[in-house]
């Protein structure tokens, strides 16, 4: 907090715009990221070329090793640039082998950068089995102790199969840029009509989407400023006191019971505005121009 | 999607490592791989785009790279999503740049 406003924003690097890469060097450790599966040793997605699209060297994903705070760990970086950061068959395939060495090794977690819209349309049913697959992964990497942390901030959010994936983690990090959802804004207009959802209208997406929304309704556990180094500082927190529960039906079943209690609290809801009203927040109309820090004070004072 | 494949005679460079990526295959922009061919004074350039029919400009904007740099014994790999000449010969340069620790 002693640098100057200005010395700030020239250092931070925009979690938000930046590139996977970029992500990846400024989140772990610098200097630490060991890459799995590099540009130059894979090819290609087949797929993309049959239908004479271009694919890229790393089909859109980064997965590595690397050290955070010192500690090791695994990392998955998707790459919301190429092709809305969809998860096709190697893409796919180079995340699951990820999470399945990370259960075996057993490093002190798996960081899991999303950024993604799902499903790879074009891959179909190749993408649609990767991503059944990664859900399975990562369960299985929990149930074996290693925590998957899932930081949420790329300009693709985490939608579709990808939303669900990131529920399944044992903690979601977000920024109030990130968006996180099962079917994205033009799926459901398209779908069901702009009386319904207008797509267009961003600070309603943001509202019923966005970080701030998921951090009130319990959706992210924690919520950071767009910016690398809150991402980096965040993790390294959240690892340092963490410890993975064990699978159990009795608290699977809890948080049914609280899900369903929610839902119906909250049916027929059509705005972010009114959730926040009627979990308590006074003036629902200030929280989208909060900070973040303001943001987490007013959360703190809500009634659970 | 047009597949463009270039040779040119040139310099043999240096490198200090074993591969170099820049950019990303996003709208309008593109990535590019350099790594060893096995010929130190020639340069291979394989690209594949998106957008069909600019083969002279590429060859233009490839040939003019390879006569301002010494990039023998490279083997350039391209994937294309619309760049512009521009983002092209920026890309190229970072690449290059990383490829050669930044003496090109």
């Amino acid at each position: 907090m002693n640098a100057s406003p200005a010395n700030d924003l020239t250092r931070r690097l925009r979690y938000f715009e930046a590139t996977a890469r970029s992500r990846v060097a400024a989140v772990l450790d610098a200097g630490s990221f060991h890459e799995f599966l590099p540009p130059e040793e894979s090819e290609p997605s087949p797929h993309l070329a049959m239908l004479g699209i271009p694919g890229a060297f790393d089909d859109g994903v980064i997965i590595g090793a690397a050290t955070l705070g010192g500690r090791p760990v695994l990392v998955i970086a998707q790459e919301g640039l190429f092709m809305g950061g969809a998860v096709g068959e190697i893409h796919g395939a180079k995340i699951v082998g990820l999470l399945r060495r990370a259960a075996r090794e057993k490093p002190a977690a798996v960081i899991f950068m999303v950024d993604s819209g799902g499903v790879r349309l074009h891959e179909a049913n190749a993408g649609l089995i990767a991503i059944s697959e990664v859900m399975r992964a990562v369960l299985e990497t929990r149930a074996a102790g290693v925590p998957v942390f899932a930081l949420v901030g790329g300009s693709c959010g985490a939608f579709g199969g990808m939303g669900i994936v990131a529920r399944l983690c044992s903690a979601v990090v977000m920024s109030e840029e990130g968006r996180l959802a099962l079917s994205g804004p033009e799926v459901i207009e398209t779908v069901v009509g702009v009386e319904e959802f207008d797509s267009k209208d961003r600070a309603l997406v943001w509202r019923v989407t966005g970080g701030k929304h998921r951090y009130l309704t319990g959706d992210c556990d924690e919520l950071v400023e767009d910016d690398a180094a809150a991402f980096r500082r965040c993790v390294i927190e959240l690892l340092a006191g963490w410890q993975e529960p064990a699978p159990s039906s009795a608290e699977l079943r809890a948080e049914q019971e609280r899900l369903t209690s929610r839902l119906r609290r909250l049916a027929g809801l059509r705005d972010g505005l009114d959730v926040w009203r009627a979990i308590g927040a006074d003036d629902p109309h200030q929280i989208p121009l909060m900070d973040r820090d303001s943001l987490v004070a007013l959360k703190k004072g809500l009634p659970t | 999607m047009e597949t463009l494949e270039f040779q040119f005679a040139a310099q043999p460079c240096k490198p200090v490592v074993g591969a170099a990526l820049s950019g990303v295959v996003g709208s309008g922009n593109l990535e590019i791989l350099i790594r060893p061919c096995d010929e130190a004074d020639a340069c291979l350039v394989s690209v594949k785009t998106s957008a069909a029919g600019f083969g002279r400009i590429w060859e233009a904007v490839v040939t003019e790279f390879a006569s301002r740099h010494p990039v023998g014994g490279t083997r350039i790999a391209i994937n294309d999503m619309g760049a512009t000449p521009a983002v092209v010969t920026l890309r190229l340069g970072q690449a290059l740049c990383e490829y050669t620790g930044g003496v090109s």
